[in-house]
């Protein structure tokens, strides 16, 4: 059945983001066999001054890009219905569509009222069907969230479409370099860049409201810690002590910090609780412990340290206490990052000349290697767990890359013109 | 030289409290300006824009010799205090053999002139994670000041830094650059 073909470079979508002024691609460059054939048909638009957006194009692009769906394109179609009478569902299951999705979108005094009816398309039933409002700036996340909703129904995963990632990026002058913390829809749409400096900005790490993010920024020449408020711009200082101040990790709460502090020697990890304002040494060793990250429980606390000569992962419990280690496989395994279920901790995994991302399972210990890059780094779940996002290179070209669990489903996104790196995906 | 006169001109400074270094308890937040709205569709960008305008410092910015405006001594190619920068093997700390006499005309120099002070910069190249670089950075940064504190440097002349890899020297992506790249600089301060 030619559904079941694998998809392989389904398409280059390129977009504008305004704010940067870079062009941004998303790419698919492995997509799963059994990707579902669903037509996502043009929403009629009624309106005295036009749609801003494209609601049915973004729904079409987000589902296309997740690897799950096999999109039909416009021309093919064999109509355009706006109504469920209008569907012809014969039509639709001559060209081997599984799913389709019809929708208006109506202007009514600024706003928008926004509708659309998934079917199926051989048992010709309605699956679902929506009517929401919307202001015009928020069109764009409306369609992502008209995505997370089909996408849950078909595949019983939450979306990750309407999140938002936050990455840094630098580009250079001369000698000079500007570096920004920026963030973006999960499409790479609508960028806004949060901070930027002449100094290096690193780490970003979102609060668990999502409505914070905590970055290590050099703008003094040295590191400081601190947390930015998205919706204001407003940040303050949490940490800024003589040597290293790194790595960031809020507690599951939201009411600690985990990261890591060289001011009394070597690096340690430290618990800073962002109410009381105290501050607790986790590790004491001589070696270097760094990169902290909670478990979704908020019990445990993986890092990473060299106490055994080479880079390793260790747990503990966040209450201090005993430190084993967790991974034995491979030269280097740095930068842990939990799964939202808690089974399984993503991973930098070095085997002497490569580092590539892996995924370890927690109960049975085994480790498994997802991407073959040779230099791929920071890797982050999506909120439903499904994808880890990472940054990697090709050539010169660093570019921030989705891979699914397990390992067969990629895409890629690209921005010209800079350097980008650490990404974080919105809870 | 105004390094610092561009780097905080901060819109907010006014929310930014102070530094945490000497009392742990000084690490503060503020928490009521937040409105409910989770979107960032009204932020405006932090106001850094207009805020760290440097990069680098003029001396390093004067190439070959980053340290020539200390000294004449800094800019002779006979002289080991013309070298200043100490690089290092793969995934180490340790100072090779090159580069201790290097190391130990610096210390003398600091040694007799009580006033100059340095900042080691330690880098590491782009393999690995970040924050590991970073912490790798600092410990040779590290290696380099306790030669120099053996050799009789006071501590108050010395100053460490971990940029990590976050400032390569060489912007390629093989082993030639990654060897420029895992390195400590050492920056003189101008005297006090």
């Amino acid at each position: 059945m030619s559904f079941f073909r694998r998809i392989l470079l389904v398409g280059l979508v390129s977009f504008y983001i305004p704010n940067s002024h870079a062009e941004m691609t998303i790419e698919i460059t492995e997509g799963i066999e059994s990707a579902l054939p669903i037509s996502i048909v043009p929403f009629a638009m009624q309106g005295a001054s036009g749609v801003p957006v494209d609601v049915s194009f973004v729904v079409d692009a987000d589902l296309g890009r997740s690897g799950y769906f096999k999109t039909l394109d416009k021309q093919s179609m064999p109509g355009r219905p706006s109504t469920a009478e209008a569907v012809q569902f014969k039509d639709w299951q001559a060209l081997g569509q599984n799913y389709l999705v019809i929708g208006q979108v109506i202007e009514d005094h600024g706003q928008y009222n926004v509708q659309f009816q998934l079917f199926d398309v051989y048992k010709g039933q309605q699956l679902m069907g929506y009517r929401m409002t919307s202001s015009a700036g928020e069109l764009r996340r409306t369609a992502h969230h008209i995505s997370d909703l089909i996408f849950e129904k078909l595949t019983g995963k939450k979306g990750v479409f309407s999140g938002r990632i936050a990455y840094i990026t630098s580009s250079r002058q001369g000698r000079q370099s500007t570096h920004k913390l920026q963030v973006s829809d999960a499409d790479g749409f609508n960028a806004q860049t949060i901070a930027s400096s002449m100094e290096p900005l690193m780490s970003p790490a979102w609060s668990p409201d999502g409505r914070k993010i905590a970055y290590v920024s050099f703008e003094k020449k040295s590191a400081a810690i601190y947390i930015q408020t998205l919706a204001t711009g407003e940040r303050v200082r949490v940490a800024e002590f003589p040597g290293i101040n790194g790595a960031p990790s809020w507690s599951p709460d939201g009411a600690k910090l985990a990261l890591t502090l060289s001011k009394d020697g070597s690096p340690d990890i430290y618990i800073l609780n962002l109410v009381t304002r105290s501050l607790t040494k986790l590790t004491k060793s001589f070696a270097i412990d760094t990169e902290p990250t909670w478990s979704p429980d908020g019990s445990s606390i993986v890092f990473t340290s060299d106490r055994g000569g080479k880079p390793q992962l260790y747990i503990m419990s966040s209450q201090g206490g005993e430190e084993k280690r967790l991974t034995f496989s491979g030269s280097y395994n740095a930068r842990g990052s939990f799964s939202p279920d808690g089974r399984s901790i993503a991973m930098v995994h070095g085997n002497g000349s490569d580092y590539r991302i892996a995924v370890m399972d927690l109960a049975t210990k085994s480790v498994n290697v997802i991407t073959d890059g040779r230099s791929d780094e920071s890797p982050s779940f999506a909120p439903n767990g499904s994808m880890i996002l990472y940054a990697s290179r090709k050539g010169n070209a660093g570019y921030l890359s989705a891979v699914s669990l397990d390992g067969k489903m990629q895409q890629k996104l690209v921005f010209d013109g800079s350097e980008i790196r650490e990404p974080a995906w919105s809870p | 030289m105004k390094l610092n006169k561009t780097v905080l001109a901060l819109a907010i400074s006014a929310l930014i409290l102070t530094a945490c270094s000497e009392d742990e308890k000084d690490a503060s937040l503020t928490d009521g300006t937040q409105n409910a709205a989770s979107g960032i569709n009204d932020a405006s960008t932090s106001g850094l824009n207009n805020g760290s305008g440097l990069s680098g410092s003029e001396m390093n910015a004067s190439g070959m010799y980053p340290n020539a405006g200390i000294g004449p001594e800094f800019s002779d190619p006979n002289n080991p205090l013309s070298k200043s920068t100490i690089y290092f093997m793969l995934d180490s700390s340790q100072v090779q053999n090159d580069f201790v006499p290097v190391i130990a005309a610096h210390a003398q120099y600091l040694v007799a002139h009580p006033g100059q002070r340095i900042v080691m910069e330690g880098h590491g190249d782009e393999r690995g994670s970040r924050e590991y670089n970073i912490a790798l950075g600092e410990q040779r940064a590290k290696s380099v000041a306790s030669m120099m504190k053996v050799q009789g440097v006071s501590e108050s002349q010395l100053q460490v830094v971990s940029y990590g890899e976050e400032k390569p020297a060489s912007f390629g992506h093989d082993e030639a650059s990654w060897e420029l790249n895992r390195r400590v600089e050492l920056v003189y301060q101008g005297a006090q």
